[in-house]
């Protein structure tokens, strides 16, 4: 931190320029002195022989060109990690804050190391393809769309559905099946103080707090800080992953509040907008977010992302699940029907899908009659969905036996195998035992998904 | 590329995300030629020239970087590497190395500013030389061949735009690829060979001529070879929204279609498919050689997290690599998945330099990059015809993968891809919501290949005397009553499907079951994964005659549930993940069994009479 310079020439928005006459690194971070002793951050995007373009990360409300001065860092932007964080909430900048106040502590941390944010990519070479689980203590995730270490799977929500509740159900109950080292980052992005403190509230009370690391960006915080504090918890989770050995799940939640946050700031630089001013580089923010997950060969830490986000009027379509949908390894869909029947968690399943499901489980990591068992679920209920529509054209009385069955089970899925309460946490077995029940109530010559020494042995069992 | 020369020096004096400025060089530099960052060894392409500075993409990042810092002018465009040691080799947009660079850095991540030659120098490659000393020359001769992998012969050919008499050859012997081959001289002056040719992604490289396609690309997949088949050396694009199976369908021709040599770029997609083609590529045999499938691939992988102006450049490195193969007389096909996200890095780029957008946001020249990319594929004869070996026809197939926003085909890449492509395989996320894999929508596909490629389909005769049709004549039934079925589709939910006539039922049963046994097939089955022509051709006859003799058993006053009821129906349904290609007799047993049934089905009607 040495060189001071005075003259801001104009401030449109999150931009400042000056005059450059100073030996400026690109993505440099500069600090920016007001008079009353207040102290901001922004970064160099821009520059040319006369002129050099800020991006101020915390908002440019209160500058003018007389009462601030500009500091050259002679560095971009690296965050401080360290192992003494687990257990703590830091803000988008890292630093260890009150939940409760907001105001950063004084005991900063002591940094093990100092990382740049941005990262580098993996050598698509050197990524190991995933192929062990995680257990979510959720039947209809453990059992119909499983959550595979080094997976990025985003849960696509509405307004108004309990992603809230099951983000905190996720984050508390999951687990590695083996006592491998495992660490959860929760990363809130433009979420409002009562669920932060909520978050964290639970976190304390679930006594797995010394393995959860958070960060907070409130939604009032600064835009530039809502494009931040995402890679601040991921280049926080390269660290425990690869160099600590550590399995690490990262929350990330909600991706919508980043994604209005990059629109915000790309018309305030007058890009040329994309689909819904959405900027074009949409997809290119998002992939270098969620790529940031999988296994490294020779290594064995993972990360693994749950990337939540609102779909605005529960539009999959809208840029923002579409985006995100073409970058990760599946998405599981949220479903407003479900949610109205009270049904939790409200998982629309035919939408639903965890692309690296099936060569990660079986007997090895789950058991033998995983795939089977899913499978058949998914088909049966698909099945039961069609009858449900059939009935309001030809009404109940014209069911086959077949049909009534088909709606008894997926009666019995909804009640019994989907729904489940937000502090239940279940074993691999007690979902297997429960999808065994459901399907019980098809004839047994209908589990044409299922191999017959599975139903042999299992079908009936328990009901 | 001349490093020392103080001519070719320039300085930073702009930057712009990954663009900068450079002055200083702008009287010398051609469009594409390449730059490098002194200080920071990143490499820059020259996309811009004013008069008193160049623009130039870097492909890295640009993080520290100061105006004024040394730039060198490399007086090269982009380049290819081409000689041994591709194959199985995995490459970025820019071909660095990627195994190499993990070797070199193992934390697994891609450090800026690493520098490595593309092809191993170390690597000693058995060459073998076929030509003699004063023999005559010209561009794309074979002067000799190394074995590349067990499946793959890798002919060392002249550099095209080069003749004359060939003055020196190495003997028998191991080599590595820069080491001196063989020297031609023109009659004034003597030049030096080695195994590495160099050629710029941006240029096509020569062919003697173009040719008709007449051999389809046989891919395994049913759906494909069947209704929308595709020529060697032609062009397809694979539309569909995410989940729809773009990425599956592109490994599964990878894996199992007849080309002699894989070019697969990832563009900007995800790592864990990189991954999970290595590691099924190295695990799988080819079923034509016996040997790991990753014996006949070249990799490009340029994530979606890796640099973006690398990403804009995948595609032509690995078409120039494609082209390199197609030279030496191959059948290859070049996969790209996806060409929305070429499109995207191409508007990224389009937007920094602040020109005017056309639709979408697209610059106006996307268009007629599409058709430079398209326009490479082909069958061709090639240069190096010397009318005295016969593999001198080779055929590049080019299959692009398009990711159209909300799954809307109306969107600029999509439409503008359809028309450069002669095969359009719409994938349907409805059908993909109903696991209807591959999600190919029957009805809004389609492919101009069949009237090249049917003769060759008539080689393939089972001989049945039951039901005798040809590819072409079992396409023509197949879409007839699928047609059928989809008119029916509005009627059938009014009135249910119990109360249409009884032939238009027979026709919905059939396309259902179609549909099942055919046009569904399981990628991740490992008998359904991949048909051969023979089976392929004995599993649409079995479904046709059972159409056919069905028909005959309502005009004698039958009704449909008898044929629905027959037992043979389920096995039929099963054929696909339950007899193995080489199996036809067993289809054939199942085919006699279905006339047998059907026979009894008479037999006791006539007893009840
Ligand atoms: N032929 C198939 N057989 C079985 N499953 C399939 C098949 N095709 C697709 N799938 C299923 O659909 C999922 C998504 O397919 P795929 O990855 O090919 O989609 P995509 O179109 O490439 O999507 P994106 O645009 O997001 O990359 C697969 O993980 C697989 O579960
Ligand atoms: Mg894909």
């Amino acid at each position: 931190m040495s060189i001071s310079y005075k003259k801001i020439s104009q401030i449109i928005g999150p931009l400042v320029y000056l005059k450059n006459n100073h030996d400026v690194q690109y993505g440099e971070i500069v600090k920016i002195h007001i008079n009353d002793g207040e102290v901001r951050t922004g970064e160099v995007i821009k520059m040319d022989e006369d002129v050099v373009m800020i991006e101020v990360f915390e908002e440019t409300r209160g500058l003018s060109a007389e009462n601030s001065e500009i500091f050259f860092s002679n560095d971009t932007f690296k965050v401080k990690i360290s192992k003494d964080m687990l257990g703590g909430v830091f803000n988008s900048l890292g630093q260890p804050i009150d939940i409760h106040t907001r105001k950063v502590l004084s005991s900063d941390v002591l940094a093990d190391v100092k990382r740049d944010i941005n990262g580098s990519p993996i050598n698509p070479f050197a990524r190991e393809y995933p192929q062990d689980i995680i257990q979510t203590g959720l039947s209809v995730i453990d059992g119909l769309f499983t959550l595979v270490r080094g997976q990025k799977l985003p849960i696509f929500s509405g307004q108004g559905m309990p992603h809230n509740d099951l983000a905190a159900q996720i984050v508390t109950q999951a687990q590695v099946m083996k006592k491998e080292p495992f660490l959860i980052i929760f990363c809130g992005i433009g979420i409002i103080h009562d669920e932060a403190i909520s978050f964290i509230d639970k976190f304390q009370k679930s006594g797995n707090i010394q393995n959860i690391v958070s960060f907070i960006n409130f939604a009032d915080d600064p835009v530039m800080e809502r494009l931040m504090i995402p890679n601040v918890a991921l280049t926080t989770a390269e660290y425990f992953a690869f160099e600590q050995n550590m399995h690490v799940l990262v929350v990330l939640i909600d991706m919508t509040n980043y994604a209005e946050a990059l629109r915000e700031l790309s018309a305030a630089k007058e890009e040329i907008p994309s689909r819904k001013g959405y900027p074009g580089h949409m997809y290119s923010d998002f992939a270098r977010i969620f790529e940031r997950s999988g296994m490294i060969k020779n290594h064995t830490g993972s990360i693994t992302q749950i990337p939540i986000l609102t779909m605005p009027n529960d539009d999959i379509s809208h840029p923002i699940p579409d985006t995100t949908g073409y970058i990760t390894d599946g998405q599981l869909v949220l479903d407003r029907d479900l949610n109205k029947k009270e049904i939790y968690p409200p998982f629309e399943i035919l939408a639903s899908i965890s692309r690296l499901m099936k060569d990660a489980i079986g007997a090895d990591t789950t058991r033998s009659d995983h795939a089977d068992l899913s499978s058949q679920l998914i088909s049966s209920y698909s099945n039961a969905l069609d009858v449900r529509d059939l009935i309001s054209i030809v009404g109940e009385d014209s069911l086959t036996m077949g049909e009534r069955s088909l709606l008894r089970f997926a009666d019995a899925f909804e009640n019994k195998f989907l729904n489940q309460k937000i502090n239940e946490n279940r074993s691999f077995d007690e979902t297997f035992k429960r999808a065994w029940e459901v399907l019980s109530k098809l004839p047994r010559n209908r589990l044409n998904r299922i191999h017959q020494k599975f139903i042999d042995k299992n079908y009936n069992r328990g009901v | 590329m001349t490093e020392s020369n103080n001519n070719n020096i320039g300085f930073i004096s702009g930057i712009n995300g990954s663009l900068i400025n450079i002055k200083g060089i702008e009287t010398k530099v051609r469009l594409h030629d390449l730059i490098k960052v002194n200080k920071h060894n990143i490499i820059g392409e020259v996309i811009q020239i004013y008069s008193d500075f160049v623009v130039a993409q870097c492909f890295e990042n640009t993080n520290n970087l100061k105006l004024k810092q040394k730039i060198l002018y490399l007086d090269n465009p982009l380049s290819m590497e081409l000689g041994p040691g591709l194959l199985s080799n995995v490459f970025d947009g820019i071909q660095r190395p990627l195994e190499k660079i993990f070797q070199e850095d193992e934390t697994g991540f891609i450090e800026r500013g690493i520098e490595l030659p593309s092809l191993s120098r170390e690597k000693k490659w058995k060459f073998t030389p076929l030509m003699e000393v004063n023999q005559i020359v010209s561009g794309g001769n074979v002067v000799g061949k190394v074995q590349e992998t067990q499946s793959i012969t890798h002919y060392i050919m002249v550099p095209p735009n080069i003749n004359g008499k060939i003055t020196y050859i190495v003997k028998e012997g191991e080599f590595a690829i820069d080491e001196e081959i063989y020297r031609i001289s023109n009659g004034e002056v003597e030049k030096s060979y080695d195994m590495i040719q160099k050629w710029s992604t941006t240029r096509s490289r020569p062919f003697h001529k173009r040719l008709v396609p007449n051999e389809p690309l046989i891919t395994g997949q049913r759906v494909i070879d069947l209704l929308f088949p595709i020529a060697k050396g032609g062009t397809v694009a694979v539309p569909g929204g995410f989940g729809t199976g773009k990425t599956v369908t592109q490994q599964a021709i990878a894996k199992w279609c007849d080309a002699d040599v894989i070019v697969f770029v990832s563009c900007g997609e995800r790592g864990n498919e990189v991954a999970d083609v290595l590691r099924q590529f190295a695990e799988l045999t080819d079923p034509r050689t016996n040997r790991p499938l990753l014996e006949r691939i070249v990799l490009i992988a340029n994530t979606s997290n890796m640099p973006v102006s690398a990403r804009e450049s995948s595609i032509f490195s690995g078409i120039t690599i494609a082209e390199y193969y197609r030279d030496m007389g191959y059948h290859v096909a070049l996969q790209a998945d996806s060409t929305s996200r070429w499109a995207e890095a191409l508007r990224e780029i389009s937007g920094l330099l602040e020109e005017m957008p056309a639709e979408g946001g697209y610059p106006a020249y996307l268009p007629s990059r599409l058709s430079s990319f398209y326009e490479r594929a082909g069958i061709i004869e090639t240069i190096g015809n010397d009318g005295k070996k016969n593999n001198n026809i080779g055929s590049l197939t080019v299959l692009g993968s398009v990711s159209p926003p909300a799954g809307d085909f109306s969107e600029p890449v999509t439409s503008n891809t359809k028309r450069f492509v002669q095969t359009f395989w719409a994938l349907d996320a409805e059908l993909a919501y109903q696991k209807h894999y591959p999600a190919i929508n029957w009805l809004d596909s389609y492919s101009n290949y069949p009237q090249y490629i049917k003769n060759w389909w008539k080689t393939f005769n089972l001989n049945w005397d039951e039901i005798n049709l040809n590819w072409q004549e079992c396409r023509n039934m197949m879409n007839v009553i699928l047609s059928s079925e989809n008119e029916l589709k509005n009627m059938t939910q009014l009135v249910g499907e119990e109360n249409l006539p009884e032939n238009q039922q027979l026709d919905l049963f059939t396309a259902n079951l179609m549909k099942e046994s055919i046009l569904i097939q399981n990628a991740f089955d490992d008998t359904d994964n991949f048909t051969t022509p023979t089976k392929l051709l004995a599993m649409i006859q079995l479904i046709l005659l059972l159409y056919k003799e069905g028909k005959q058993l309502l005009e004698e006053g039958f009704i449909i549930k008898d044929i629905k009821d027959l037992e043979i129906i389920a096995k039929i349904q099963r054929i696909k993940n339950s007899i193995p290609n080489e199996d036809i007799d067993e289809i054939e047993r199942i085919k006699d069994k279905l006339l047998n049934e059907i026979n009894s089905l008479r037999r006791s009607y006539r007893v009840i009479r």
